[in-house]
This record gives C-alpha cells, sequence and structure tokens, in this order.
C-alpha cells in the first residue's frame, strides 16, 4: 500500500503555503460565484486573513474549544478491537466526544467568532445529516444571533431528531423543495438567502467545500484535530502512527485529521468515501473514486456529474456522505497523490458500525462508519507493532432510527 | 460590426432601449423554442437570452429553477441549446442570441470546443454565470477569438474596484443585477438604479442592460429611460410554466406581455 502513497511526493511541496492568494490548490477550488456573491465572498476573505494570525482572535478560539466544545477530545487505543482483528493496532480520535456530537462544532465556534468581529447579527446555515445545523443553532444560540438553516426537505424527514433539535436552540428550519432535495440543494438555496441579506448575515458553510475563502478557513479551524491527535499518539505510543483515516463527504472532518500529517512522508493517508452500493453502480456518492472534475458551489473540484455536467443525484446510507461534490483540497491531494481515496459500501459500514458499538461500546455516526470500516479491512493487512489513527468523526445516536428503519425495527 | 453592437447601434440612432426576453431553452420542447423565439422578434424584442439549463442554478429564483428543472427531465444540453440557435438562424440572421446558463456544463464540453461551435451556429454572446473575470481570463480569451461577447454581470454591491476589473474584460453589453437578490425577485427601486448606472458607466463604455425583477410594462417602461436594454426573465418562465402543455397558447401568452412592454417602453 505504501506505493501508491509515495509516488507523488518526491517533489518538495509546502502544504502550509496552499492554497495560493486567489484560493487554489493546483487547479481546483478558486471562485467560481456570481456577481452578486463577489462581494460578501471578497469581505469574508479580508476578514478572514486578518483574524488568521491575529494571536488574541486564536486565544479566543482556543479558549472556547477547550471550555465550550470540551476540547482536547481523547484519542483512544481500541484494544478489544485491534486484538480481534489481529493486525494493527487502531487508535480512535473521539470527535464524537464533542459538544453537539461531532466535529462540526469546532469549524462553527471558529466562523461564529468572526462574524461577531464582522458585526454581522445573523447567521445561515445549509446541512444534511443535521450535525452541522445544530452545531450553527448551537453557537448562534450562545452569541445571541438569529439563525437560519436551510436543509434538504428529504433530509427533513430523514432526521427529525436533529430538526427539532435545532428548532429547540432558537434557529428557524427552512426545508428545500428544490431539485434532489438534499445537501446540495440546500447549499444552494443559502447562498440565494446570502446574496440576498448580505448586509446583516454571515454564511456558516459546514465543510471544506465552496468559494475561496471557505476550503481554506474550515480546513483551519478543523485542523485542531490532526494538531492533538499527533500530539496524542507521540506522547502514548512515541512515535508517528503508518496510517490515517478518516471519511469524506465535503471532507472537512478528513482534512482536519489529515493536514497536520501531510508533511509526514512515512503516513500513509486515506479518505473514505460513501460508496452506497458500490462505486460501480449508478448509486453512490464518491466523486474522488468514480466522479470528474468540473465547477459546483463556487470551486472547481470532483463531481458526480453526467455527461452533460448536470450534477447527479447521490445516494449514500449516511446523509452526511451524501454530496456530489468534494472539498478542493481533496481533489488536489488525489491528483498529487499524497493522500488514497477509496469507498465503503452502505452494507460495509453497516457492518462496521455494528462491530464498533458491540465490541468497544462506542456507537459512531454512520458518516464515521465509513472510516471504521476501512480501518478494518486496513488493519488486517497490517503487523501488529503499526499504528492507525481513524478519526471517529461523529456519535451515532442521530442514527438510530435510521438504522432500525433498515433493519425492520420498530423503535 | 457585431450583430449586437449593429442592434445597439440602431436602436440609440431610433432613441430606444433594446428589450430581452429569457427564455429556458427546451421549455416546453425543442421545436416549440424555435418557434416562440421567431414570435418574440415579431412582438418587438431586441435580443434574446436563450437559457442553458443547469441543475443547481445558484443565482436564480424558484422560477428560472423550476424551468430548469422542467427541460432537464428531457436532458436538454448544452450542444442541444447551440443546435436551437442553428436552426433559428435559418431563417433570422439579424437578431443577437445570448446564451445564458452556469459554467459546468462548458467545462464538460470544452471553453474552445463551446467556443467554436456556438460561434458557428451563429450565437453572439454568453452569459456564464459562475465564471467571474478572476477565473475566467483563458475562457473570456477564446470566445472573444471566435467572435462571442463575454456578457458580465454587475451588482449593486459591486465597487469601483470590481466595475472596473469587468470593464477590462466585458464584451458587447453589461449586465446590470437591479436588486440583492436571485432572478425573479421582488421589488425594485428605480432611483437607485439609476445612480447605479451613472456610476457604472464612468467606467464601461459599453450599453447598460438591467434585469432582475422586472416583471410588467410599467417597470419595464420606467427602466427603459435609465438603461440601454431592460431584460425580463421570470415574468416570462413563469407564463411558460403555467401554459407549457398548451405551447400555441403559451407563445401567445409571452408574447402578449412582451409587446405590452415593447409598447410601454416606446412611449416612456
Amino acid at each position: 500500500m505504501s506505493d501508491s502513497i509515495d509516488s507523488g511526493t518526491d517533489t518538495v511541496i509546502d502544504f502550509s503555503q496552499m492554497p495560493d492568494e486567489k484560493g487554489h490548490f493546483g487547479i481546483y477550488g478558486g471562485v467560481f460565484a456570481a456577481e452578486t456573491l463577489m462581494q460578501p465572498i471578497n469581505e469574508l476573505r479580508d476578514a478572514y486573513q486578518q483574524i488568521k494570525n491575529d494571536p488574541e482572535f486564536q486565544a479566543e478560539f482556543d479558549r472556547d474549544l477547550a471550555h465550550y466544545v470540551g476540547r482536547p477530545s481523547p484519542l483512544y487505543h481500541a484494544e478489544r478491537w485491534s486484538k480481534m482483528l489481529g493486525g494493527a493496532q487502531i487508535y480512535l480520535k473521539r470527535e464524537d466526544l464533542n459538544h453537539t456530537g461531532a466535529h462540526k462544532i469546532n469549524n462553527t465556534i471558529g466562523q461564529a467568532l468572526l462574524a461577531r468581529r464582522m458585526g454581522k447579527t445573523r447567521i445561515i446555515a445549509e446541512t444534511g445529516a443535521g450535525q452541522h445545523g445544530v452545531a450553527s443553532a448551537t453557537v448562534a444560540a450562545r452569541f445571541g444571533m438569529e439563525c437560519v438553516v436551510y436543509m434538504g426537505a428529504e433530509d427533513v424527514v430523514r432526521q427529525a431528531p436533529n430538526v427539532y433539535r435545532m428548532k429547540l436552540l432558537g434557529a428557524t428550519v427552512v426545508p428545500v423543495e428544490s431539485g434532489s432535495k438534499t445537501l446540495k440543494d440546500a447549499l444552494n438555496e443559502a447562498m440565494r438567502d446570502w446574496v440576498t441579506n448580505v448586509d446583516d448575515t454571515f454564511y456558516i458553510i459546514g465543510t471544506v467545500a465552496g468559494p475561496h475563502p471557505y476550503p481554506e478557513m474550515v480546513r483551519d479551524f478543523q485542523t485542531i484535530i490532526g494538531r492533538e491527535a499527533r500530539q496524542q499518539i507521540l506522547q502514548q505510543a512515541g512515535r508517528l502512527p503508518d496510517a490515517i483515516v478518516a471519511c469524506v463527504g465535503g471532507g472537512s472532518n478528513a482534512i482536519g485529521l489529515f493536514h497536520p500529517f501531510l508533511e509526514d512522508k512515512d503516513v500513509a493517508i486515506y479518505g473514505v468515501e460513501g460508496g452506497g452500493d458500490g462505486i460501480d453502480t449508478p448509486r453512490h456518492a464518491a466523486p474522488l473514486c468514480a466522479g470528474k472534475p468540473g465547477v459546483l458551489h463556487g470551486n472547481r473540484t470532483y463531481l458526480m456529474e453526467d455527461n452533460d455536467g448536470q450534477i447527479i443525484e447521490t445516494h449514500c446510507i449516511s446523509a452526511g456522505l451524501d454530496y456530489p461534490g468534494v472539498g478542493p483540497e481533496h481533489a488536489w491531494l488525489k491528483d498529487i497523490g499524497r493522500v488514497k481515496y477509496d469507498s465503503i459500501t452502505d452494507a460495509e459500514a453497516l457492518e462496521a458500525f455494528h462491530s464498533l458499538t458491540r465490541i468497544e461500546g462506542i456507537i459512531p455516526a454512520l458518516e464515521s462508519s465509513h472510516a471504521v470500516a476501512y480501518a478494518t479491512k486496513l488493519a488486517k493487512t497490517m503487523d501488529k507493532d503499526q499504528i492507525i489513527i481513524v478519526n471517529l468523526s461523529g456519535r451515532g445516536d442521530k442514527d438510530i432510527n435510521t438504522i432500525a428503519d433498515i433493519e425492520g425495527i420498530k423503535l | 460590426m457585431s450583430r449586437l453592437a449593429a442592434t445597439f447601434e440602431s436602436l440609440k440612432a431610433q432613441n430606444k432601449t433594446a428589450l430581452i426576453p429569457y427564455i429556458m431553452c427546451g421549455d416546453p420542447d425543442l421545436g416549440t423554442t424555435v418557434k416562440l423565439m421567431h414570435a418574440l422578434v415579431d412582438s418587438g424584442v431586441n435580443m434574446i437570452e436563450l437559457g442553458v439549463p443547469f441543475s443547481d442554478p445558484m443565482a436564480d429564483g424558484p422560477v428560472i429553477q423550476a424551468a430548469a428543472e422542467r427541460v432537464l427531465v428531457n436532458h436538454v444540453s448544452l450542444a442541444d441549446v447551440i443546435s436551437v440557435v442553428a436552426k433559428f438562424r435559418e431563417t433570422d440572421t439579424q437578431t443577437p442570441v445570448i446564451l445564458m446558463g452556469y459554467l459546468n456544463p462548458v467545462e464538460v464540453m470544452g471553453y474552445d470546443v463551446f467556443a467554436g461551435k456556438a460561434s458557428a451556429a451563429g450565437v453572439d454572446a454568453a452569459l456564464t454565470v459562475d465564471m467571474p473575470p478572476e477565473e475566467g481570463e483563458a475562457y473570456t480569451r477564446l470566445l472573444k477569438a471566435k467572435g462571442i461577447d463575454p456578457i458580465y454581470l454587475l451588482a449593486p454591491t459591486s465597487d469601483e474596484a470590481r466595475i472596473a476589473s469587468i470593464a477590462s474584460v466585458a464584451g458587447g453589453f453589461v449586465y446590470y443585477v437591479s436588486l440583492k437578490g436571485v432572478t425573479g425577485a421582488a421589488t425594485l427601486d428605480i432611483d437607485s438604479v439609476g445612480s447605479k448606472l451613472t456610476q457604472i458607466r464612468q467606467q464601461i463604455s459599453l450599453p447598460v442592460g438591467v434585469g432582475f425583477g422586472i416583471s410588467d410594462a410599467q417597470t419595464a417602461a420606467k427602466i427603459s429611460k435609465v438603461a440601454d436594454a431592460v431584460v425580463v426573465g421570470s415574468a416570462i418562465v413563469k407564463r411558460m410554466a403555467e401554459l407549457g402543455h398548451e405551447p400555441e397558447k403559451m407563445i401567445q401568452s409571452v408574447i402578449e406581455l412582451t409587446s405590452s412592454m415593447r409598447k410601454a417602453m416606446d412611449q416612456a
């Protein structure tokens, strides 16, 4: 497996210098937006550049991560599970233990602090599974801001408990009836809101996609995951891991874990997309594995599209991976060969969900179950003294209705 | 001189403002689109903006998005849109046609292939909503090389610097989005449009069209006093949605609207 990782990294790349000032990661990323959006995008870019290296802002962010989110999240050695697999030692980065139950809050705290600095009083967000919507509604409640969350009408039905959580937190949830009624349509609708209400509104994008500076900014807010994991594994095992694994929808939890390890050439990196019924079928959500480069939602990246350039509907058991695009940095990391992207089917993810729950007493989110499933396969090919870190990006409580449905159990 | 420049010149000589309807290509079918284009010309429009459907039209409101969804059921492609223009050109060699759509279908076809095919079919200009000048250097160059004018939007939020950067790349005319919002939004403040146009004209010598939010003859007439072109989209597409099952009636309904706008604009 290591040969596929080494191939693209002969030339020295300074990963910390990406993207360029226009938001490009190689040919990917950039700002592909209507003129109506350029002013708010540029305003955001300038505001982010200002706070990016501002020690006061960073201190404020770190304080919230520690005392509100509950960081650092543990790095847990899943000994029983590792032993049963009989291969590499698996460590779980426990983002599921964050406040609100997923990594999403790292980013919404960062963006809400920025929104407050910019004097914005209204927050909008898009959400698929509802985790980012909940994380946005949470920070809006805390900062006393109005919050409107756009959510595909299909997802509103699929994720009813999260819809109710958002409402409890004081947010307005708007079901989006256009297109495929899922995450991509929620994103379209949020963009429309932003164009219409640019003066007082801050749009919190939940993943490392969208026009520059979102992919860079969201990544920066999420790299706390990888920085902690790097330090924790050095403390616990005395060395860096041999491999790290994360699921990729838009790719924010993955880039958060990966980024601080990109320059460690001996660490193999694996991104796991939603394979749905399998990437040889039309029903999946794996643009990096089976898509083509194109332009959507403000950036150039790999997309699920037909021969006419229309975006096609995706399918994945987990709503959080059910997206036809992917963050542009992942597209670039794929092309240069630094990260290997693969996919896990619905069935494999479900099996991993049950295994981890029963063996370690940890109920993983269906999204994270894709990473868990991949690590299961990977560990078996490795030695007992090797180490894999898996990003357990969220907890699975939100998914119990979905799983009960699939298995024909009435709750 | 291009068809587009010639049209603006002749209108100026007559002291008239251009009326530009937007229709979604293939709504309800490609044959009807060609008929509708001719009928629109007969009703007094000066150019036609032909919508290229896209699955995720972020800058458009619900009316245009619904139209895109309707035609995508029939898999209307960018190549189909270009073929409709070629068909229209068989009997109309005068009226400029502007394609309006999003970048991804063009990315898939390839910029140079698109420019070549569109030009050969008789397309005069292309408005690619999500291709700003910052990313569009090569694209704009390829379009211009084939005699296709790149049309750019300007928004109420476009500042002096952006107006200047668009002035340096735009061709044909610039399209001022008259309100903060998406296509088909409700209200329009004529005075603020007028003062923004003054600002734009200080930096751009091309004609300035105004669109987004113009839905009736009265508003069209008011805008025609300050703009070089009035663009009407959602109000037309709404009529098309209602009568798509009866194409002949649909065409009648659309040209009733454009005729009334033409009349009101000429009397303004």
